[in-house]
């Protein structure tokens, strides 16, 4: 038995979130024989430390301060062991401009993209650029910020104009944005749980979104901005997208989307052909290791319709523990409970 | 002990759950407005009044008279239609708005929000439409949800609902066989627009709520929070023989929101079906509330508490209104209130006020998006600002922080869209009004800030 510090709540967007997670993960190491301490994470968090001197602590943060290593950090200085991925690890798959630059480098296969800081538009003329970005990336172009979970300032933009009002966005939740290629197929989600022998695959579970976000299109085509044209030469690599999500529209898999009981549904294991499932998971397996991932982490991936080619979109260091989260279904759907899968990813921790 | 399947639960929750929850959904909006709370943060996003002007000496001499006097009676049930103490309290507030009632008239509810809920439940039905204002009060929006009401919302201008917009939603609705429910409205002061209903426009709805026998709920939390004009007749006064009026009304803001306590008069069937729906909900409003404020109208100072208050309130508004025109570009348009507690404003179509909160929240200062006061996705470009509930510097420091934010978002898409970036600085109208002796007549501005432009898709 240990004495356990859940961190959870903070000052992120996804604080709603952290907190549901937080308190499954209080329940569950409890149920264990736990003793868990629960913190709400805020400018006393190192008096709390001390103060508790726990055995280990449980990051159950999403999102800015949680998830991109500063408390990583923190616990290291306090000399806390703590679940999940170290710094490196943490900084490098929370900055996804970063992430994908890594994971280009590497050979694994991420949409195309172009990133700018807000510098870059406001000091450097970039805007000049965007034609020729639209016209690599075609319609519609995946705007979002560089470092923001939960689909959280995330846009479609079906045209030029809707490009702007959808950086515009994106740079509401982060000084870096990414400008992404749309692929068109398969919302997959694989969960990785480190034990003795290294990552263990946990089943590839599909989210399907059951009804289009009843949301209005976040962004649209603003008057007297440039016209929309998209080129119509030289087809892209997989062909343009099947069918465009909705003008300007928010993701399908949106933050809505995630975190309704019901409002999408989950496949555990996705009915996928076996070389495909081969494939994702070798993929998943691969950005682990290229992070340096520990613990548990999970890797969302599209499967493009056209080509049955699989895209890493990004790597959550910490994934959520909420009833509607990925990583505790797919671990369900392997046999280990969610009490387990919490016991496990301590014992890594502190073993 | 085995951990519950989770793939099951989601299952059998989802199974569980009635239809109309389907309306009552996560959102980002709602997650991120948690935040909200947070010390640092200056929130211009409440509806707060202001309760630290409330006298701690008179709070504890009210209640010392309570326990002295009827202890045993205020830890006791209370009537559902409330305690004729309490009751006499009401006449006495809406004597003090031209209106004579009846104390056998009213219903006392827990809080005014009960007087949505409840009228919801008496009179809604699946699908049966509800025409509201477009922007609405943000805490109907779920209410409204939550009874499968197909809300209409007709627009506003600088006078208020606008009338010619009902009667055209009307006639399209007589021409389907379908009549609305009742209309909701916040005539004076409204929430979140900030603006009052001409006494021309009262009249109006009033004949046509006659006209087509239809009722009208007239929420009025804040008809004595003016600062300046005349007051309007409520509609309630104009409804001649209490037909078709439904009145809501509540301590909340000339008293105190934590005592929970509002009423409704309302034609009597009415009444009564409202009182039967009120037993079941929650039996009856809470005595102790009741007992606190017979015994504080008792004392005969509540109408200067208002003015005290107003007099708070006052300063505040006018300290808003400066600090916008100081600090919002000359693309942000904004309204001017005459009293209550909100101003609302309005940015170029291209700023999405959602995502700008979660940017504004950086800068630790928030606001309610305008998309929280429609139910059908507009209003995504305007804001709704409080200024009772935090004190004038942090309005000041508050409206500097959302101006900064909101410059650079017009700087930026400025840059993106090559339109120039526009020269930093209040528009002169906005300044002038400011500075200059308080405007009484309406702005004809106005009537653009409300009627939210619809994007060209």
């Amino acid at each position: 038995m240990s004495r356990v510090a859940v961190l959870k709540g903070g000052r992120s967007l996804e604080r709603q979130v952290s907190l549901r997670s937080g308190a499954r993960v209080q329940d569950a190491l409890e149920r264990l024989g736990h003793e868990a301490v629960g913190v709400d994470v805020g400018h006393d968090l190192v008096d709390r430390m001390r103060e508790a001197r726990p055995d280990a602590a449980f990051v159950a943060l999403h999102g800015r301060d949680g998830e991109d290593g500063t408390v990583q950090e923190l616990l290291e200085v306090l000399a806390i062991p703590y679940t999940g991925s170290g710094i490196s690890a943490c900084i490098r798959c929370w900055d996804k401009v970063l992430a994908k630059h890594e994971m280009r480098a590497a050979g694994i296969a991420t949409p195309d993209f172009y990133a700018f800081g807000e510098t870059a538009f406001k000091e450097l003329g970039a805007a000049a650029v965007l034609p020729a970005i639209e016209e690599r990336l075609r319609f519609p172009i995946v705007v979002k910020p560089s470092a923001q979970g939960s689909a959280l300032g995330i846009s479609f933009a079906q045209t030029a104009g809707d490009v702007a009002t959808a950086l515009v966005a994106a740079f509401s939740y982060d000084t870096k944005v990414l400008l992404e290629r749309h692929v068109s197929g398969r919302d997959l989600a694989v969960s990785l749980v480190e034990d003795a022998s290294g990552p263990r695959l946990l089943p590839i579970v599909e989210a399907r979104p059951r009804e289009p976000a009843t949301h209005p299109p976040e962004v649209g085509t603003v008057p007297g901005g440039p016209a929309a044209q998209p080129p119509e030469r030289g087809a892209v690599p997989g062909g343009p997208a099947a069918q465009p999500p909705g003008r300007g529209a928010k993701p399908p898999y949106s933050f809505e989307a995630r975190y309704e009981i019901g409002a999408t549904e989950f496949e555990c294991p996705a009915r996928l052909p076996e070389d495909v499932t081969a494939r994702v998971q070798a993929l998943a397996v691969e950005v682990w290791h290229l992070f340096g991932c520990a613990g548990f982490a999970r890797v969302d991936l599209m499967l493009e319709q056209e080509t049955q080619e699989p895209f890493v979109l990004e790597v959550n260091p910490i994934p959520g523990f909420t009833e509607t989260s990925l990583l505790p279904q797919a671990a369900e759907a392997d046999g280990l409970s969610f009490d387990q899968l919490i016991e496990a990813i301590l014992a890594r921790a502190t073993g | 002990m085995p951990s519950r399947s989770v793939r099951r639960d989601l299952e059998r929750y989802a199974g569980l759950f009635a239809r109309r929850t389907k309306v009552m959904r996560s959102s980002a909006m709602r997650d991120i407005m948690s935040l909200v709370e947070r010390e640092e943060v200056i929130s211009l996003a409440g509806g707060l009044p202001d309760t630290s002007t409330f006298p701690p000496a008179s709070y504890a001499a009210v209640m010392q008279r309570v326990a002295a006097e009827s202890c045993a009676r205020a830890l006791q049930y209370a009537p559902t239609e409330g305690s004729v103490a309490v009751r006499r309290c009401v006449v006495e507030v809406m004597a003090a708005e031209g209106m004579e009632i009846d104390r056998d008239d009213v219903l006392i509810t827990t809080g005014g929000q009960q007087v949505i809920d409840l009228v919801c439940k008496t009179l809604v039905d699946p699908g049966d439409v509800v025409i509201a204002e477009g922007p609405t009060y943000p805490g109907a929006v779920p209410t409204f949800g939550a009874y499968e009401a197909e809300v209409m919302q007709v627009g506003m201008d600088a006078d208020g609902m606008r009338i010619d917009e009902l009667e055209r939603v009307l006639s399209r609705l007589d021409a389907q066989g379908r009549r609305p429910k009742f209309v909701y409205t916040v005539p004076t002061f409204q929430n979140p627009a900030g603006v009052t209903m001409s006494p021309d426009r009262r009249r109006a709805l009033v004949r046509i709520a006659r006209e087509r026998e239809l009722l009208i709920l007239e929420d009025n939390p804040y008809g004595l929070l003016r600062y300046e004009g005349e007051p309007q007749p409520p509609l309630y006064a104009l409804d001649v023989d209490s037909q078709f009026v439904m009145y809501l009304g509540t301590f909340s803001k000339i008293l105190s929101p934590g005592v929970r306590l509002g009423w409704t008069a309302a034609p009597r069937p009415v009444l009564e079906k409202l009182n039967i729906g009120k037993q079941a909900a929650d039996l009856c409003s809470s005595s102790m509330s009741q007992h606190f404020v017979a015994a504080y109208f008792e004392g005969g100072r509540w109408q200067e508490y208002v003015r005290s208050l107003s007099e708070i309130y006052r300063r505040r508004r006018d300290v808003m209104l400066d600090a916008l025109a100081e600090h919002f570009p000359r693309e942000a348009e904004w309204t001017y209130p005459q009293g209550g507690l909100f101003v609302w404003a309005t940015l170029p179509d291209y700023i999405d006020t959602t995502d700008l909160l979660a940017r504004a929240l950086r800068e630790n200062v928030a606001f309610v998006p305008g998309r929280a006061a429609y139910l059908d996705g507009r209003g995504g470009s305007s804001l709704r600002l409080n200024f009772s509930g935090v004190g004038e510097d942090d309005i000041r420091e508050g409206v500097r922080r959302i101006g900064k934010v909101i410059r650079e978002q017009v700087a930026l898409y400025g840059t993106l869209t090559g339109a120039g970036e526009s020269p930093a600085g209040p528009k002169p109208a906005a300044a002038s009004r400011a500075t200059e002796p308080v405007p009484r007549e309406a702005d004809p501005q106005l009537a653009k800030v409300l009627d939210l432009r619809r994007r060209a898709r």
